[in-house]
């Protein structure tokens, strides 16, 4: 079905064409004005300068791992943020953690955790599915690296991306 | 349709009046009628105990006059006496004019009781159990019970991680005491080790002292469990039960032909378990079975197609080492050439044994007998899966494995000039390596390489049971069907494509596009399969021919496949 679209009226001084020359001419003006007396302030010279300070806290950088105030590795690879993963950019290999270790009674931890960021698209969906408060969306957005492989994020490179992640549920320490 | 003789009662369900024979559980009345009852303890094939109380409905029976007849409502159908508590429906069989509702206002509260009280002392651990994705408490808990927990005390600490035997654990916080293992072990497995101690909330499952749950069936018992407790040591932590692809096949481990479900992700295969299929296996299936499939995975798998040059195996295209095949049998007479053929193989990949057998005038064919201890469960002494499609396909007339001494003296005298082992090993039915070594023509359809593959002029590599699609014809003469799971590694081929190219390659002049196309040409000479193509077989196959019109291979008690496949297993596990 075709659709006729109204040709808009024009009034007089619509149709005179020089009040809209002279507007746009009024806003080039004030921009050289302002110019002159150094009062511009939208252009950041990247990357020299950059705007890190004033990211907001919910900013959705890259994804990263974190660690708990003891020092445990948060996520107990129930692989959760693998299945919800709008780009597939997460894979995780689980294992049991041995009976001698720590932390032997939270059972379960990712042997590998690796995110491709060529994948990722910063939805925050792994954040906000995860029932361990593991992963988290950081400031980081600047990933980089000159082949794909450098581009997977294993979990060292997630680790340290997260650091160490306060205020947040520690509900395996009443474990058994 | 239930037997004629069987008596049918009527049954009112939700409000709806319908006939069940006589023995129907109510439980599974409710079910057939559309209206289903959430339970854990019951399950169709043990007993019923009735102690989870989570199939509480509500039961009535007819209001009876003073003449004991039921009086009749304005429907003209029974008035219900509705009984003021609820029953369980899992140990009550239906009876004339029984009244159940299943989603009355007390019924959901039941429900929800009883969810509650199972969930007190549950740990929330769900990231790391296994069971998640498939756990009866998670799905009935959403069902029927609350969000929130009321519960605010601490929760009794049980064991964890018990080692109940060599392929279960056992978590006791997750247990719900629904007893199903132990009445499994009691009633399916004969091995009665299995037993709840202490009382009150601090019952715990555990084996009997100084015994562990290590019989062939024991992993059954984590199939049944409708929480996290029992789990398989071997699939523990290895992947979360949603991302398998389940896949409808049968075990090749025996010639019982267990109905499986393959779970693979990304052509690995996870685990398998039991399909129910009453003519065969039940719910069931031997330990032995679901475990060995680790040798698909195997460093040992042939990934190309290789020929024997200046006396070393070489890699080559398959057009190439087909060429070669075909070129290296055909420079000798029938007489000369004999086929070791596998009761692993399928039975298309037998019809077309069968054709070249034909096509080359070989006199010497035969199958490796494959025999180890059975029981009186499931597992059957014959570890072939399909000797019966065998006989039924290459008639075998003198039994499995009567020729193969004739072979292997052939071979051995040097009288034998070209051997063609299809998934068999020669050496392990009395063949010299030498003697091997020395034929002019020894070619080798395999999925992995062993000692005889060494000294083969051309290496073909093949598809194991989860990798390809065909039929094969249980010890009972049930006709089954193989589904693809995964992808067969590297270069290797469906094992009936590798057949039709040498078939081929040797004059024959078959045009076979598919497996379905090979089948139907097999149906077409092979009386017993008349009528029937692969899509007809269905998931739960078809009685085709009686046990007893096979021979039996030999029983040789000495066999030990079991401790075989045990010793395959990764270590640790």
């Amino acid at each position: 079905m075709s659709v006729t679209v109204p040709r808009p009226k024009l009034n007089w001084r619509e149709r005179l064409y020089l009040p809209a020359i002279v507007a746009g001419l009024a806003i080039t003006f004030k921009h050289f004005k302002n110019m002159l007396l150094g009062r511009t302030k939208v252009t950041m010279q990247y990357p020299e300068q950059k705007w890190d300070s004033s990211l907001p806290d919910y900013y959705r950088g890259a994804p990263a791992l974190v660690r708990d105030e003891d020092g445990r590795v948060r996520c107990v690879a129930c692989q959760l943020c693998e299945f919800i993963c709008p780009p597939r950019a997460i894979k995780i290999i689980p294992d049991e953690i041995p009976s001698n270790d720590r932390f032997a009674k939270v059972e379960k931890y990712p042997e590998e955790f690796d995110i491709d960021m060529i994948r990722c698209i910063f939805c925050g969906m792994c954040e906000e599915v995860c029932p361990e408060q593991a992963i988290f969306l950081r400031k980081d957005y600047a990933i980089t690296g000159f082949t794909r492989a450098e581009m997977v994020h294993h979990k060292e490179k997630l680790l340290e991306i997260g650091g160490v992640m306060h205020g947040v549920v520690l509900k395996w320490n009443e474990k058994k | 349709m239930p037997d004629p003789v069987t008596p049918m009662f009527n049954v009112q369900i939700d409000g709806v009046w319908h006939q069940f024979p006589k023995g129907t559980r109510v439980i599974e009345a409710c079910e057939q009628a559309g209206s289903y009852v959430p339970r854990y303890c019951y399950h169709k094939k043990l007993s019923s105990p009735g102690n989870c109380r989570m199939c509480l409905i509500e039961m009535g029976f007819p209001k009876l006059g003073p003449d004991r007849k039921p009086e009749l409502g304005a429907d003209g159908k029974p008035i219900i006496n509705w009984m003021p508590r609820p029953q369980i429906s899992c140990a009550q069989d239906v009876a004339e004019g029984m009244g159940v509702r299943t989603n009355s206002a007390l019924v959901k509260e039941c429900q929800r009781g009883v969810m509650e009280f199972l969930l007190i002392n549950h740990p929330l651990d769900c990231p790391i159990c296994d069971q998640a994705g498939e756990c009866r408490l998670q799905e009935f808990s959403v069902d029927y019970g609350d969000s929130k927990s009321r519960f605010l005390e601490n929760k009794v600490k049980k064991p964890k991680n018990v080692v109940l035997g060599p392929r279960v654990t056992l978590d006791d916080e997750r247990c719900i005491l629904c007893s199903r293992c132990i009445r499994f072990c009691h009633e399916i497995a004969h091995d009665d080790v299995l037993g709840f101690v202490d009382r009150g909330s601090y019952t715990v499952l555990t084996a009997h002292p100084g015994k562990r749950l290590e019989n062939n069936y024991s992993l059954n018992t984590v199939d049944i469990c409708p929480v996290g407790a029992l789990t398989s040591t071997d699939f523990r932590f290895k992947m979360r039960v949603w991302f398998l692809k389940e896949t409808k096949s049968i075990c090749t481990s025996c010639a019982t032909g267990c109905n499986t479900i393959i779970g693979t992700r990304e052509d690995v295969i996870y685990r398998q378990t039991p399909r129910e299929n009453d003519a065969v296996n039940s719910c069931w299936m031997c330990d032995y079975g679901r475990l060995n499939f680790y040798y698909l995975q195997s460093e040992r798998r042939l990934l190309e197609p290789q020929i024997r040059s200046e006396g070393k195996l070489v890699a080559a295209h398959w057009p190439i080492a087909i060429a070669q095949a075909a070129l290296q049998l055909k420079q000798f007479s029938g007489p000369e050439i004999a086929i070791v053929a596998s009761g692993r193989m399928t039975n298309e990949e037998l019809w077309l044994t069968l054709q070249l057998v034909k096509i080359l005038g070989v006199e010497l064919i035969d199958i490796v007998p494959r025999i180890g201890a059975g029981d009186d469960i499931l597992l059957s002494t014959d570890r072939n899966p399909n000797t019966n499609g065998a006989h039924l396909i290459l008639h075998l007339d003198s039994g499995p494995g009567a020729s193969l001494p004739a072979i292997a003296e052939a071979v051995n005298s040097g009288r034998l000039k070209a051997l063609l082992a299809l998934g068999e090993n020669p050496i392990r039915f009395g063949v010299t390596p030498e003697k091997l070594a020395n034929l002019p023509a020894f070619v080798v359809l395999d999925i992995l390489s062993n000692a005889a593959t060494e000294h083969a002029t051309i290496v073909l590599p093949a598809c194991g049971f989860a990798e390809k699609r065909g039929s094969t014809v249980n010890g009972d003469g049930r006709l089954q069907r193989l589904n693809r799971a995964v992808r067969a590694p590297g270069e290797a081929r469906d094992d009936w494509e590798i057949l039709r190219d040498l078939l081929q390659a040797l004059g024959g002049t078959d045009s076979l596009y598919s497996i379905e196309d090979v089948f139907r040409q097999m149906a077409e000479a092979v009386p017993q399969f008349a009528g029937l193509s692969l899509s007809k077989i269905g998931d739960l196959g078809i009685h085709v021919m009686e046990a007893d019109e096979c021979p039996p291979p030999p029983f040789d008690p000495e066999a030990a496949d079991i401790e075989e496949a045990e010793a395959k297993r990764p270590p640790g596990r």
